[in-house]
């Protein structure tokens, strides 16, 4: 199936620890097997401890791309977190960007030692909405913690990826990749997980 | 993620580019494996630590860099193919070493050797970008370095084949953009038969008759060179009289081919990619140089291959060819290669312009969306002991009143020096530098230097590399006060194993050095205090602090997700007592103390905490000056 645009660059973006890698190589292994070439840039090390992390995730029918994704030439960003969401856009954005974001904030340490004051919820949605083309805002956080699962927030989120429809991708074959990506025993949490995701961004 | 060696051959899977490394090496029948982390390499060992097995595969973490090339070189010199794999910063250690395996080479058993390092291009995990690719001329070695994934894998196999065949080990170069991309990797065969290690005690390896053995070392350099003209991972791509030619190596290939794309010059400029870096193979360089009269060259940190290529223009009579790139300008002596780089370039070269952002929307990110974006600042987690450990620290050195003086080094500790930590740490350089530094000042007496000094490690650099310089310490006697965050870990590189924590990198036990018993052994007095009880703590460290001699105080907790992974629950429950809670007035908790889990809720004016962030650790309740913070065990 041909991608528009191609090659298509997705953000996922939020603070090391939310599982922002797991969700990348989910999306890219779907993608990959889907037909398409997948490049994926992750930082991690030392941005893990409190950080922001991003993955680019670059998906072509056309050929291999690099892993970094050309400034202001993000086509979807998936923010795990909506301070995050505003950093990526500020860098990937441009007047086409889709974003599919988590509204539970999580603050920097700044904040903490009252160096810096973290952006109200509305001033966030507001910027989020202005400087996008589409953009789905739903608290996955929240999801997560009627699962009692805190850590499938990214898992919650690659459902409303589904549920956005911006890449072809199969709602039955996701799942059975989230599926085949878990211990077994957390398998029917993750799957409940990804539906409730899909349905908040499905009804939103 | 599945062990790498179980994936059939002939079927893809996602491999991070340093998992790419270790199949092909896995592939071509890699023997033993060693290593110390440092980020971006640090999954290569554990991804073939995941496959060993006895007589056919060994892998481990070693103490230090040093260690790791000479277990993998005398592997190599007994026949079998080794592999050692490190960060740049760790070469830098091992380079002693290297320097003479030159000269010797692998010896006559028939082993090979690749000596895997990994660059860090923009810092973006390191306190430098130092480019490892001089090290190759310094050493007079050959270096390969792959531009995509399924090439890492290819690559692995064809140095092996260099080394094997010229006795020579051959430096690998990885790099973040490599080492951290993942991308769709075919798998080859794994072969089947086990080596047999012996040495040949018939010959002797040493670097001594040096000048023949350089001269000899140089002849083999110019066989290698003879090999890599007709390496098939060198590949020229465009027209036969090009208006110009990108000479790119690792990221510059992908950065260039994309650039050329989006500007339309894939029939106008050729793109000259070059995977073996050191030594140049000039005559096929020049074949396609001599086609054209402009030359860009893409590469990431220092103008590496743009002098060797001025080098090689020169020497071929082109000279007059324009070289464009780092000399002239065209691309940042910093930072890495990217598609917007390679873009900009090329776009100034051929006078296009380069595609930009929407101006009215330039004008909104700028105005509304910039502004709200605040720098999110790296900070040891929720429940980390150097949190309290630095606590402990500054309210020591502040109580001491005598301006003491904190040296230290690489590791979770040094997030101390980063806007959200403690700012205690004045002197930080590399892996155990706290404590040779320490040591230089803790002689200054004389000089009339009256501050005390101490020094901080962390367990896993304790090893590494403090040891050494803590017997020189003693043995020079200093004054020092000598800190170790024993936290059972190497924290920062994702928990490795170390001589210190009574497992190995195949995860089998392995004698448990004590860091207590090494300190005491050489001399130190030795105290042990739990970071956690914070005002104990900070009473010791006072006690210590300006002593004579060297003094050791070891600081036992373990590291938070160290201890969560084998818990799986928090210790307490965590209340805060509304009525005591100061909130604004005091906020010691959450300004000073900062751990990310307590905030001042807006709302109420009083501390807060956050349930998914929290730990459990209890370490608050100590912080607290009213007492409004208690813990109650989990059960």
């Amino acid at each position: 199936m041909p991608l528009s645009p191609d090659p298509y660059n997705l953000i996922i973006s939020g603070i090391g620890g939310q599982g922002n890698i797991l969700l990348s190589r989910l999306v890219g292994r779907l993608m990959f097997r889907a037909g398409y070439q997948v490049s994926i840039g992750e930082t991690f090390g030392a941005a893990q401890r409190g950080g922001g992390v991003f993955s680019g995730v670059r998906i072509s029918s056309k050929r291999l791309y690099g892993p970094i994704v050309p400034q202001g030439a993000g086509n979807m960003i998936i923010s795990l977190e909506p301070l995050e969401a505003l950093r990526m856009i500020s860098q990937y954005g441009n007047p086409g960007v889709k974003a599919l974001v988590n509204s539970e904030g999580i603050h920097p340490v700044a904040v903490l030692s009252q160096k810096a004051s973290y952006p109200s919820d509305e001033a966030m949605s507001a910027a989020i909405h202005k400087a996008t083309d589409q953009a789905w805002l739903f608290n996955a956080t929240k999801i997560a913690l009627e699962l009692d699962a805190p850590i499938a927030v990214n898992i919650v989120m690659l459902g409303g990826l589904v549920a956005t429809g911006a890449l072809p991708l199969d709602a039955d074959e996701v799942a059975d990749e989230v599926k085949a990506s878990v211990p077994p025993h957390l398998a029917e949490l993750n799957l409940t997980a990804y539906r409730r995701g899909m349905e908040a961004v499905a009804g939103a | 993620m599945a062990a790498i060696d179980k994936y059939e051959p002939g079927t893809s899977h996602f491999l991070l580019g340093n998992e790419a490394i270790a199949r092909g090496a896995l592939e071509r029948g890699v023997n033993f494996v060693t290593g110390y982390p440092g980020t971006p390499s640090s999954e290569i060992v554990p991804a073939l630590a995941q496959c060993t097995q006895k007589g056919k595969l060994h892998a481990e973490w070693s103490t230090n860099e040093l260690a790791a090339v000479e277990g993998a070189a005398a592997a190599a010199t007994a026949g079998l193919l080794s592999l050692s794999a490190m960060k740049n910063a760790g070469l830098s250690l091992a380079l002693d070493f290297i320097t003479h395996l030159s000269y010797t080479g692998l010896g006559p058993k028939g082993g090979a050797c690749l000596m895997v390092v990994c660059d860090d291009p923009h810092g973006h995990s390191s306190g430098d970008e130092t480019d490892s690719r001089w090290l190759a001329r310094f050493a007079t070695a050959p270096m390969v370095e792959p531009m995509t994934g399924q090439q890492a894998v290819e690559l692995v196999k064809y140095a092996f084949d260099i080394s094997q065949k010229h006795s020579a080990f051959v430096f690998y170069r990885g790099y973040t953009r490599l080492s951290h991309a993942s991308n769709p990797i075919t798998m080859g065969e794994l072969p089947t038969d086990a080596p047999k290690a012996s040495s040949d005690s018939s010959v002797s390896l040493n670097p001594y008759l040096s000048i023949d053995k350089h001269q000899d070392l140089l002849a083999k350099m110019e066989a290698i060179r003879a090999e890599f003209e007709q390496c098939p991972f060198n590949t020229y791509q465009g027209p036969q009289k090009p208006e110009l030619v990108v000479v790119a190596s690792g990221a510059g290939h992908l950065a260039a081919a994309e650039a050329l794309e989006t500007l339309g010059l894939e029939e106008r400029v050729g793109l000259l990619s070059l995977a073996t870096i050191w030594p140049l193979p000039t005559a096929w360089v020049m074949e396609h140089l001599k086609n054209t009269s402009q030359v860009l060259v893409l590469e990431e940190v220092d103008p590496f291959m743009e002098t060797a290529v001025k080098e090689a223009l020169v020497d071929n009579g082109l000279g007059t060819v324009a070289v464009y790139g780092k000399g002239s300008g065209h691309i940042p002596m910093t930072g890495e290669m990217t598609p917007d780089r390679a873009l900009t370039a090329l776009a100034r070269i051929f006078d296009l312009k380069a595609p930009a952002r929407d101006e009215a929307y330039e004008r909104l990110v700028q105005q509304e969306v910039a502004p709200l974006v605040i720098s999110r600042g790296l900070s040891w987690c929720a429940g980390c002991p150097h949190r309290a450990s630095f606590w402990a620290l500054d309210k020591a050195i502040k109580a001491d009143a005598r301006d003491a003086y904190v040296t230290g080094e690489i590791g979770c500790s040094t997030l101390d020096v980063f806007p959200e930590g403690k700012a205690q740490i004045k002197l930080l350089h590399s892996m155990g530098s706290g404590t040779g530094t320490a040591a230089g000042l803790g002689q200054l007496k004389p000089f009339g230097y009256t501050q005390p000094v101490v020094a901080v490690c962390g367990d896993s650099s304790f090893f590494h590399s403090s040891v050494p310089r803590l017997i020189n310490a003693v043995y020079n006697q200093a004054d020092m006060l000598q800190i170790i965050l024993d936290n059972s870990a190497t924290a920062m590189t994702g928990f490795q194993p170390h001589p210190g924590t009574g497992n190995t990198a195949e995860n089998t036990p392995a004698p448990r050095l004590d860091v207590a018993k090494v300190c005491r052994s050489i001399g130190c007095e030795v105290t042990i205090a739990d970071p956690f009880e914070v005002r104990a703590t900070t009473k010791v460290m006072r006690e210590l602090m300006g002593k004579p001699g060297v003094q050791v105080l070891i600081l036992r907790r373990a590291c938070e997700l160290v201890r969560m992974k084998a818990a799986k629950s928090h210790p307490f429950r965590i209340t805060i007592d509304q009525e005591k809670c100061k909130g604004t007035e005091c906020a010691v908790c959450s300004r000073d103390f900062r751990c990310p889990a307590l905030y001042l809720d807006p709302a109420t004016g009083k501390t807060a905490f956050k349930e998914q962030i929290c730990s459990g650790c209890g370490v608050c309740v100590e912080i607290c000056p009213f007492k409004a913070i208690s813990k109650q065990e989990n059960d």
